[in-house]
């Protein structure tokens, strides 16, 4: 079929829109993507030009303790804070979804610290966390706990970074508050008449029809936090002793500390490896417990 | 009786949440207005025993912050417009100017989305280190005139639900498509600019590592920046670190509560939250 001179400008209309992203994509999206998987075969340290060197990168990073200590760091963070993170959200969803005078004003308290999370907040939380002057050792103290160093103490930075990331991860309530009002009222209506208390009805009716919802959070949540570190530069920089040294953190040491350019490009594409992988699973394991409404 | 139990112990569970979730914004607020002696005593009080208001300025003028705001709402301004002009064309195109291969570049930006930026931050240095663009602005600005995929996809699909009829009936009246985007389009979408301009706002405003890596000297920081030096040179100056801290997030705090239902409505409309 031959295009008229319509369909013709419509097409020319919609390159000359979509120009700034096509010009977007090839300067700060595919281009440096094959840029950097280029660069990840080079050794490249700035001050002189690179040089090829084909795999040994790669072949580094595989006998590179530090790496494997970053990678156990990022999955243990990631896998504590979106589990975590999904209990805690998804109960203030529920509690939130209910009708009740004032929800509207508890809505906003639950999601503001998303919305200011940043440096500022960062570096509220290493006040907060300090074993000393902070206050969450000094409301345990009250009830007679001896609180951890938490960021200073290997065991109990990441726990600490954990505890950050669940309070700033109210943009995900918002997520399941909308997927909450999507199921259909009458549902809940016919397991009421059928005599379905409220545990029956959150069991069988509220969990497989939120599932999507949950799923996409988890998946979200894990890409996300696979690949968070701005913030712990500023609060550990990775220590101590490497417990909060994040993958993402490890290719900025790289880059920006070391200046190893190659390295730090075949490190980014180890993490980005790690997203894809860790993303393939869940939809294999969605398959067991995220349920679809057939249309 | 029966009825109201329930609705108590959710209050009681609500209730419990938002001091957990508001304690930390309050101990902020409580330590910004303690004495340097106070912060360091220990055990620590929540209140304190006078309430130093100077800490405000005094860690206002520590560091050139005056300079680091100006710097940062410049970038911010610079930035924010960029991205709505280069987010709204490309996602008007994708909502409604067919094309060849229309399909592939959509799904080519989706797949952007998911590229950590990881990868793409040692070339777009080396590329801006090159241009001798390494300690200006133009790192932190220009991206933003290219579009975000993120974006493009929110305002794709705010277009897609404006009834198609409306363009129609103005392209047989012969309008032109920027004609239909500013007339039409863009008067309905204003809850879709306002939630972008929001993200954007925050974005910019936070925007740690761009800074980082870019700006070399201090009269160019922004207020991310010169916040994260506290960490570094005054550590145990907890009461002008938060002081500072307060005095950031206060903008962030009013934008948000004055565009609460765009946030909100941008957040349902893509599934995920601001950038």
């Amino acid at each position: 079929m031959r295009q008229g001179p319509l369909a013709r400008g419509e097409a020319r209309r919609f390159y000359l829109f979509v120009s700034p992203w096509i010009l977007g994509f090839v300067l700060f999206g595919g281009g440096p993507i094959v840029a950097s998987a280029a660069i990840s075969f080079t050794d490249w340290s700035l001050l002189s030009s690179p040089s090829f060197v084909g795999a040994a990168n790669y072949v580094k990073l595989v006998q590179d303790p530090v790496f494997y200590t970053a990678l156990g760091n990022t999955v243990y963070f990631a896998a504590a804070s979106v589990g975590l993170g999904v209990v805690s959200t998804l109960g203030l969803a529920l509690l939130l979804n209910l009708p009740l005078r004032g929800i509207a004003a508890f809505r906003t308290i639950f999601y503001l610290p998303s919305v200011v999370s940043g440096i500022a907040t960062a570096l509220l939380w290493v006040n907060i966390l300090h074993p000393d002057f902070g206050m969450i050792n000094y409301l345990l103290g009250l009830a007679g706990i001896q609180g951890p160093g938490w960021l200073t103490a290997e065991e109990w930075a990441v726990p600490a970074l954990v505890l950050m990331s669940i309070w700033g991860a109210g943009n995900t309530i918002v997520i399941y508050l909308a997927g909450l009002q999507g199921i259909p009222q009458s549902l809940y209506e016919a397991a009421m008449i059928d005599g379905a208390g409220w545990w029956r009805r959150l069991r069988h009716i509220t969990v497989p029809m939120l599932s999507p919802v949950v799923f996409f959070n988890v998946v979200t949540g894990f890409i996300a936090s696979l690949q968070a570190y701005v913030l712990v530069l500023v609060m550990t920089k990775g220590g101590p002793a490497n417990a909060t040294l994040l993958l993402g953190l490890y290719v900025y040491r790289q880059a920006f500390e070391y200046f190893d350019m190659g390295y730090a490009a075949a490190l980014s594409w180890a993490l980005f490896a790690v997203v894809i992988l860790v993303t393939l699973v869940q939809f294999r394991l969605a398959r067991r417990w995220v349920h679809y409404e057939v249309a | 009786m029966r009825r109201n139990t329930p609705r108590l112990l959710a209050y009681l569970l609500l209730c419990g949440g938002a001091v957990v979730y508001l304690l930390p914004f309050l101990w902020m607020v409580t330590t910004a207005l303690k004495s340097g002696d106070e912060v360091l005593a220990f055990p620590p009080e929540f209140v304190p025993s006078s309430f130093e208001w100077h800490n405000f300025p005094d860690a206002w003028t520590q560091l050139p912050f005056t300079r680091f705001l100006v710097n940062t709402l410049l970038i911010t301004v610079l930035a924010v417009t960029g991205t709505l002009v280069s987010s709204i064309l490309p996602a008007y195109a994708f909502a409604r100017l067919p094309a060849r291969g229309r399909g592939i570049m959509f799904a080519a930006m989706i797949a952007t989305m998911m590229i950590p930026a990881e990868i793409t931050l040692v070339p777009q240095f080396l590329m801006f280190t090159e241009l001798g663009m390494v300690n200006t602005y133009w790192p932190l600005v220009l991206p933003a005139w290219f579009g975000y995929a993120y974006y493009i996809f929110l305002f794709r699909q705010f277009f897609r639900t404006i009834p198609q009829e409306l363009s129609d009936a103005a392209r047989i009246d012969g309008a032109s498509h920027a004609r239909i985007l500013w007339s039409i389009m863009l008067p309905l979408a204003k809850p879709a600019i306002a939630a972008v301009t929001v993200f954007s706002v925050i974005g910019n405003w936070n925007n740690l590592l761009g800074p980082l890596i870019y700006l070399r000297d201090q009269d160019k920081y922004t207020l991310a920046i010169g916040l994260s030096l506290f960490q570094g040179q005054y550590t145990t100056a907890y009461h002008h670190m938060m002081a500072v801290s307060t005095l950031t997030i206060v903008p962030i705090v009013v934008l948000f509560f004055l565009a609460q239902k765009a946030f909100v409505r941008g957040i349902t409309l893509t599934g995920i939250g601001g950038r």
